[in-house]
């Protein structure tokens, strides 16, 4: 019966979907300060829906709790073995369920925006009700049409098929919900963009009500990105951190559209400038999202990640995409024109400077989706090509390189114009540690270009991040500046983390025999044993290595190799030993005829860096939304229009000399 | 008034990729298509070690019995989905001469050790110069070479399960 009512949720969810759809059109039809009729059922159905569809996705995480083994996917996904923690991640670990989260929290997003967004006029509202329903409406019919995550067996299995062992793993409970709620949050921020659009009352209030949205959504990508990295890192067992493969790129392209966007978005909210540029970005954020479910559902493209991939989803997809990303751009492309531009800006400037980054930032996300596309389009010529690192890494920092120059100047420029040589004490520091840096590390020995490029602009970048605070009171710094500051550091750290892990990372793989030392770096390691063990639904061989630093008390590591049985496979499961200023990485490998056992080990100087990085970046958003939502709350209390632009000029961290006139 | 026409830009840019996502779903994925070099003797090359490990190789190499050629590199994906099928051709008395593209001989070796070494040689091709010289375009790419040096079959992408037969069948008629 529970499957049912799942399913039964979801088509009721479907119809509200259409409800809120056509009643949300209708506001467009509104006259000027009342409300269509026919309009007022938007809101309610958007809540009504985004109820069901959660109740659907609860329904299904109790059938994998319970492993209920007459439902297929249940059945094809699961086992009855398997931890309780995995059962439940088990539930998104797979195409429908991950489909059925994915519409969940698109529907809660869309039911969280009808009920407490106040501040829109009534037919932005609906029309951006209207999109989003829209939007929903094509992902339900995805689900219920093709992959029904209900569907019953005609006899229920006898057990359960299991579930990819690599991702029984701690990070695959956090990093697909957490960046499917930012990819999805995106698609509230297209919604707006498109209501706005139609309505043409792009200004900077609807901007206010765009930021939250962004904001949210990319803290959520942030996370996510930083959780999934991490995981990839350890639980593949390859020492990397990050592949270029065309799954992470597909997370990567929509966190630099949003990074880009939420940089925009807070111009047009402050200065009312760049109306058409924020637009666009909502578009192509969202744009990004499905994009990147595209290619990873439908097997286009070629990756190590695993996936049930299917043409006839594919299709199915690429028609939604079509529907929705040709059906965005087209409107842009007929109404862009009539939103004016906004207020204008020198090129030496904070609004040149954000613009200078979202070109920079648009120009890298240009060459993420040309290496990622590349092989499909040589692919349609027979030619099967491999687009990797040589191609990414280089390519991508000719942008990087400059941005992150910009980024430690940008936020010390005064907002509208702004005389470079008012800041030459900033300018010389911030030249004068990159080339200091970079001279100081070349001293000590010969390193790649890239790393030691990125080691001086790391240094200078974290100092840039604090600049914006020099004379300032410090109790008096609004929490979004705070947040700023903090994400800027942020970046300067994760930085630092690839920067060190590319340059000084040391590797030593070897034969070694129970009771054998190998050295690496300033750590002995010994093999003292390697014994089989058992979990739940594995079993493994494990290593106990004894590390010891510059001859101190050894710590015991002790990797695995595990062998899965159903389905049969085998990971390995590194073993890390975290420093502060690193880690060690360990990883066991097959058994040579003669007894020796194959081990790899890295030292990786500061690698932990990157993921720290990642979350100071989110945590200073977080900051951000915290310190936008009390300036919201002051500002309704507040009836002076000109205290509200005050404070949000200030909330975007005011330079240390008073704004100048109009 | 202004030519808004870049505003179409985005829209133009999305068809051309739906029409190439559209037309790529409806493609068989295994469709291949011959290089215009089989039948043809491989271009005279010799190139150093890509790594301490194993030697170099050069046309020179490929006498007396037919070899399997591959194309690969340390940073291509689908050449860690490849190993363990070379691993089987290897299995199977079959020696195969690597040429990794745009690679480092550290990179190499950790490849090599992480996914095991079904090679009997390994060429470094820093500038692709012998890789395109040979009709290949990507990595991975297989050929099998015969006793007398001539290109016999090229197997484009990486080598699944299902064609270690395929490959074995021809290094026999390549006999």
């Amino acid at each position: 019966m529970i499957a049912e009512i799942g399913l039964a949720a979801l088509w009721l969810a479907a119809a509200l979907a259409v409800l809120q759809m056509v009643s949300g059109a209708f506001a467009l039809k509104s006259a000027e300060g009342e409300v269509n009729p026919l309009a007022i059922y938007a809101r309610p159905a958007a809540v009504v829906q985004a109820f069901l569809a959660v109740l659907a996705f609860i329904l299904l995480l109790r059938a994998f709790a319970i492993t209920d083994l007459s439902i297929k996917l249940v059945a094809a996904n699961s086992h009855s073995m398997k931890p309780l923690l995995y059962k439940l991640t088990g539930t998104w670990g797979n195409h429908e369920g991950s489909m059925l989260l994915w519409v969940g929290v698109l529907a809660a997003s869309g039911g969280l925006l009808a009920a407490f967004e106040k501040r829109l006029p009534e037919r932005t509202m609906g029309a951006t009700l209207a999109v989003q329903g829209f939007v929903a409406l094509g992902f339900y019919a995805f689900l219920l049409l093709s992959s029904n995550p209900f569907e019953r067996l005609p006899v229920p299995a006898a057990e359960g098929t299991g579930l990819n062992p690599l991702l029984q793993d701690i990070g695959l409970a956090i990093h697909p919900p957490t960046l499917y709620a930012g990819y999805v949050g995106l698609s509230v921020a297209f919604s707006l963009a498109m209501g706005a659009l139609l309505t043409r009352e792009v200004n900077p209030s609807f901007a206010r009500v765009m930021r939250p949205w962004v904001l949210g959504a990319w803290v959520l990508l942030t996370l996510g990105i930083t959780a999934g990295s991490y995981w990839a890192y350890y639980e593949l067992g390859w020492g990397g951190w990050w592949f270029w493969d065309p799954v992470e790129n597909a997370s990567l392209m929509p966190w630099l559209a949003a990074t880009a966007l939420m940089h925009s978005v807070s111009v047009l909210a402050a200065r009312d400038a760049l109306r058409t540029w924020t637009i666009m970005l909502g578009v192509l954020a969202f744009s990004m999202s499905m994009l990147g479910t595209f290619l990873v559902r439908s097997g286009v493209l070629t990756s190590v990640h695993a996936f049930a991939v299917d043409p006839e989803r594919g299709a199915f997809i690429l028609g939604l995409l079509g529907l929705y990303i040709g059906g965005a751009f087209t409107i842009f492309a007929l109404r862009a024109g009539a939103v004016a531009e906004g207020k204008r800006f020198a090129v030496a400037s904070r609004e040149g400077a954000l613009v200078f980054n979202n070109v920079m930032l648009s120009a890298i996300l240009a060459i993420v989706l040309l290496g990622t596309l590349y092989p499909l389009l040589t692919e349609a010529f027979n030619v099967r090509v491999s687009v990797g690192p040589p191609y990414f890494n280089p390519a991508s920092a000719i942008f990087a390189v400059p941005m992150f120059l910009v980024m430690a100047v940008g936020p010390l420029l005064r907002w509208k114009s702004d005389k470079p040589a008012r800041l030459q004490f900033e300018l010389a520091l911030i030249a004068a540690l990159v080339i200091g840096v970079i001279a100081a590390v070349s001293f000590f020995g010969q390193f790649p270009l890239l790393p030691l490029l990125g080691l001086g602009l790391a240094a200078a970048l974290a100092v840039a991040a604090f600049l914006p605070l020099r004379g300032r009171n410090l109790k008096r710094v609004p929490v979004a500046t705070w947040g700023m500051v903090l994400a800027h550091f942020g970046v300067a750290v994760s930085l630092f983390g690839m920067a060190c892990e590319g340059a000084f990372s040391q590797e030593r793989l070897a034969a070694v025999a129970p009771g054998g030392t190998e050295q690496i770096g300033d750590f002995a390691v010994t093999l003292e044993r390697v014994t089989p063990v058992a979990g739940p639904n594995w079993t493994a061989i494990e290593a106990r290595l004894a590390v010891s630093e510059d001859g101190g008390e050894p710590v015991i590591l002790n990797p695995q190799a595990r062998s899965f049985w159903s389905p049969p496979m085998s990971t390995s499961e590194s073993a890390l030993l975290t420093k502060w200023d690193g880690q060690l990485y360990a990883v066991i490998g097959n058994q040579a005829e003669d007894g020796r056992w194959q081990i790899r080990i890295w030292w990786k100087p500061f690698v932990t860096f990157i993921w720290y990085g990642g979350l100071l970046i989110g945590l200073g958003g977080l900051l951000a939304i915290a310190g936008r939502v009390r300036v919201d709350v002051k500002r309704r209390s507040a009836t002076a229009k000109g205290a509200q632009r005050r404070a949000d000029i200030e909330a975007l961290g005011t330079p240390p000399t008073p704004i100048p006139a109009e | 008034m202004r030519s808004r026409l870049f505003l179409w830009v985005p829209l133009a840019l999305f068809a051309f990729f739906a029409g190439l996502a559209g037309y790529m779903l409806t493609q068989d994925k295994d469709q291949f298509v011959e290089s215009t070099m089989i039948g043809q003797p491989l271009p005279q090359f010799a190139l150093d070690p890509a790594f301490g490990g194993l030697p170099g190789a050069s046309k020179a190499d490929f006498t007396g019995k037919p070899r399997l050629l591959n194309i690969w590199a340390s940073w291509c994906l689908p050449c860690i989905a490849e190993a363990p099928q070379l691993e089987a051709l290897k299995a199977q008395g079959v020696e195969i001469i690597g040429i990794a593209i745009r690679d480092r001989p550290e990179d190499v070796a950790n490849f090599l050790s992480r996914y095991g070494n079904p090679y009997t040689r390994i060429g470094s091709d820093r500038i692709s110069e012998v890789q395109l010289a040979i009709g290949s375009s990507g990595v991975p790419e297989t050929f099998v070479i015969d006793a007398k040096g001539v290109i016999r079959y090229q197997h484009i992408g990486d080598i699944r399960a299902d064609d270690v037969p395929v490959l074995l069948a021809e290094l026999e008629k390549a006999r």
